[in-house]
This record gives C-alpha cells, structure tokens and sequence, in this order.
C-alpha cells in the first residue's frame, strides 16, 4: 500500500510563529555583523586622523545610519536575550552533586550581561 | 446554524480529520465531523466516539489513554500532540483539525510509518557498551543516586515522535538522526556503566547527526515527558567540540 | 572537509555568539547612537577616543569581538540559508563562501587594528 508523503514546504518558516522568530533570531546575526564592520570602519578613520574621525562621526549621524544602528540595537539585545535564554543548555553544572537550576544560570549570564556593559560605558564615558 | 447558544445536552464540536485510504484514493482528503461535546473529553476519547458510533472506518493508533505509552501522537490544529493528553474544552467552540505527525509518511487516515524513527532509535546504540565486562562474581554495577541523575530525565523519553514531528530540519533532511534519538544516546553517555561514548560519538558527531541541529528548540517546546532533548543535543555538540579540541592541541595524547 | 571540521566552525560560533551577546549591545548604543547623536560630548572628542582605543587590552578585545562575530554570523547564516531556502544539507559552497568572508573579514581587522 502506497504510504502518502507530506514534504515540507519551501515557506515552512512563513506558515508558523515559532519558525519565523526562529528565523529572526538567527538573522540577527547579519545585522550584528554588519554592525562590526561600520565599528571596523570607524577604527580606520580614527587612525587616519581627527578630520575623518569627524566626517565619519557626521556620516554615522545621518538618519539612515541612526535608523541602521536602532535596528542593529533591537537585532543585538533579541540575540542576547535568546542567546542567555538558551546557551545554558549546553553546560550541566553539578556544585556538590545537585544540578544547579538552569534559572541561576541564565540569570549569572545577565549579570555577567550588566556588569560587563556597565564597565564598558563607564570606560568610555568618564572623562 | 443560527441556534441560540446550545443548551448542554445538545452542545456539539466539530472535528475536521485526515483521511487517507491508499486503496481507494491517492490523495489525502478531510472529513468534517459533528460529535456531542463533553467538557471532561479528550480528542482521543473524541476519536474513539467516531469510530464507536459514526464512521468505523477511521484508522488511528492509541493504547495506555494516559500518557504514558506514546502512540497516539497526532497533529492537532498543527501542533504535535499526545490526543489522549489534549482536552476538548481548550479549543471549544471552535472545529478541531486533526492530522497525522508530520514529517512522516503517511499509511492510512492518521497512522504514520514509523520504521524511519525505529531504525534511528537501534542506530545510536541505546544500550549499556562495556570495553570490559566484570565478571558475575563481583556484582551488580552499582550506581549512587547522583550518578543516575545525570541521565535520568533524558532515560523518561516514551518514543512519541512529537519532537521528530516538531522538528523543521527533520522535515527538510530526513536523514537527521533527530531529537529523541539523541536524547536516547546522551541517556547512555551520562550514564556511569556505560563505557560507549567514543563509539556512539562517531555515530553522533557527524553531518546527519548533531550537527545538522540549530536549536530550533520546538523539540523541548512539545515533549511530554520533559526530556528536553534540545538539550541533550547542545551537550553533545560541546562534548565532541571539546574532544576535537583536545585531538587538535595535545595530538599525542592518548584516549 | 567541512563536515569533518564542523566541531570547530561550532566553537568559533559559540564563542562569537557570547562575545556578541555581551559586548554588542552597548557597543552599538556608545559608537552608533550616543556618539553621531551628541550625547556624552566630554566623551568623543578625537583625542580621547585614539588614546582609548590605542591601549592593548582594547585592541585585543575589539579584535575578538569583531572576529568572532564574523564567525558567528558566517556559520549561522550558512545554516539559515540551507534550510530557509531548503538546500539539502548546508551545501558546501554556501559554508566555503561564508567561511571565506568570515576569515577575510579577519584579516581586514588584524589590518586596521594593528596600525591604531
């Protein structure tokens, strides 16, 4: 008897939620990756001296490169907070001999998250 | 039906079901159904009534009716779900669509083939791989209660298929040794008799394996049993990352 | 010979993902919106950005989170592509193209940030 074949279908990732946020996600990291050329470019003209330090300052001002960079932002904080969501669950952590509770673990990552960027701003920052 | 609101006793659902008979058509239709509604009724129990008192000709598989035994896995409304596990009163008043699991061919109205899943369970090794045995006379190989909560949550695995049905990169490479079955070999890897992981690495650690996952993570979403075998499949990409990176940077190590 | 390397494109990817995950955010909020934007201006005047940028430690971790992320995105969006658009088992050219721009990117980051 022939078995009926139901293959999946070239929009499978259109046609459900979960799939396109999946998709979503992982797409974030083209915009992060740009995100980190523009950051690259930046390094160059710093190197290059204050007057194309400054011309790229104006270009990075321009409302298309703001909008890039807001778009960029949102890409990068649903990264992290899917990324801190579901990373822990490559790692078993046992402190003596219980498993520690995948709730302590994301929430160390956020932590981990706070801290780090709160160093950052503030290294860049003060003055 | 312009009704006032239905009085209890006469209060009805409306199931829309696959049906496929090989021998008499060679595509798929779906029969709508219109069955008294019971608040305490399950979509098994739903099935079960159409085939006692409306159409016997409906083909399904079911057994324990408490979720225990992992056959009657269906599509319902495009979600994989245990039927048995799956009250009428969540979709009420609305139709139910009733499908079989997907990513799996289909014999009859809405039971799959399922040897392609068998064959994978056998394919990983699910058993316990000893480099050397003990002799009878030492014993029993003993395990403190620690050691067997390493593994035991992924040991709780009732072969329903839902995370095979859930799973978009099974539905586009069936090769994809899948999420169950994964779940299955990292029960044995972290299981302190066992002595198999180099081997059951090799069958996990290639294209078709492990690393064909990107965490869709749909396969933990929809288990019943809380295996959470998106997780038993990140552990053993980490796991043969760091056996590769022990190869790579000590080559003359031996193990 | 991809399939065989996968566990290291993974690690490239894992680590790219925790660098990204931590360090982007705030990256992108100080270089593409506080800085254009005005905000903080005692903190972006050319000079104390060079002398920022200029210490070792800085350039180090730059060069990480930029490389990295480069790898992060090469094997991510090699697998988006196989199975978004349904290629059948992330077709080796998709992961040598990605791969290649990932590693070229490299290359142009080793460039830029040795002569800061």
């Amino acid at each position: 008897m022939r078995a009926y074949s139901r293959p999946t279908e070239f929009n499978w990732w259109l046609t459900n939620r979960t799939y396109f946020f999946f998709v979503v996600r992982e797409l974030t990291s083209v915009l992060i990756a740009a995100y980190m050329v523009f950051l690259l470019v930046l390094l160059r003209r710093l190197a290059a001296g204050p007057e194309a330090y400054a011309a790229y300052l104006r270009f990075l001002g321009s409302p298309g490169m703001l909008l890039f960079h807001l778009v960029a932002l949102a890409a990068a904080l649903y990264h992290s907070i899917t990324w801190f969501r579901l990373a822990p669950m490559a790692i078993t952590l046992r402190v003596r001999g219980r498993r520690v509770p995948g709730a302590t673990v994301v929430a160390a990552n956020y932590a981990a998250w706070l801290v780090v960027s709160l160093v950052v701003a503030w290294i860049v920052l003060r003055s | 039906m312009m009704m006032a609101e239905q009085t209890v006793a006469e209060r009805t659902i409306t199931l829309e079901v696959f049906r496929y008979r090989p021998e008499q058509e060679s595509e798929p239709t779906f029969q709508t159904y219109e069955i008294p509604y019971r608040e305490d009724w399950v979509v098994l129990d739903a099935l079960n009534y159409i085939k006692d008192s409306v159409d016997g000709s409906l083909t399904y598989r079911w057994s324990c009716r408490m979720g225990v035994c992992g056959s009657c896995g269906m599509m319902v409304n495009g979600v994989p779900k245990l039927t048995c596990s799956t009250f009428l009163k969540d979709y009420y008043p609305r139709p139910i669509r009733i499908e079989p699991l997907a990513n799996f061919p289909v014999a009859r109205d809405l039971a799959i083939v399922l040897d392609d899943f068998m064959a994978k369970l056998v394919h990983v090794r699910p058993w316990i791989i000893r480099r050397q045995e003990e002799p009878l006379e030492a014993g029993e190989y003993r395990q403190t209660p620690e050691e067997l909560d390493r593994y035991k949550h992924f040991s709780m695995c009732i072969n329903c298929m839902l995370c095979y049905a859930a799973c978009p990169i099974y539905g586009l490479e069936p090769e994809f040794v899948g999420p169950a079955a994964v779940a299955l070999a990292q029960r044995y890897n972290l299981d302190s008799r066992d002595q198999g992981g180099r081997e059951r690495m090799g069958i996990l650690s290639t294209h078709e394996g492990i690393w064909a996952c990107t965490l869709v993570g749909e396969c933990t979403t929809v288990c019943p049993a809380e295996v959470d075998p998106a997780a038993a499949i990140q552990q053993a990409k980490l796991a043969s990352a760091l056996g590769w990176l022990r190869r790579v940077l000590v080559p003359w190590g031996n193990k | 010979m991809i399939h065989r390397t996968e566990p290291l494109w993974w690690l490239l990817f894992a680590a790219g993902g925790s660098a990204a995950a931590v360090l982007a955010p705030v990256l992108i909020l100080l270089t593409g919106i506080a800085a254009p934007a005005g905000w903080f201006p005692q903190a972006f005047p050319y000079e104390h950005v060079r002398a920022l940028v200029s210490h070792p430690v800085t350039r180090l971790v730059l060069f990480g989170v930029i490389v990295l992320s480069f790898f992060h995105w090469a094997h991510r969006f090699r697998y988006t592509l196989a199975e978004g658009l349904a290629l059948k088992r992330a077709w080796l050219p998709v992961a040598v193209v990605c791969y290649a721009a990932a590693i070229a990117g490299t290359v142009s980051a080793a460039v830029v940030i040795l002569k800061l």
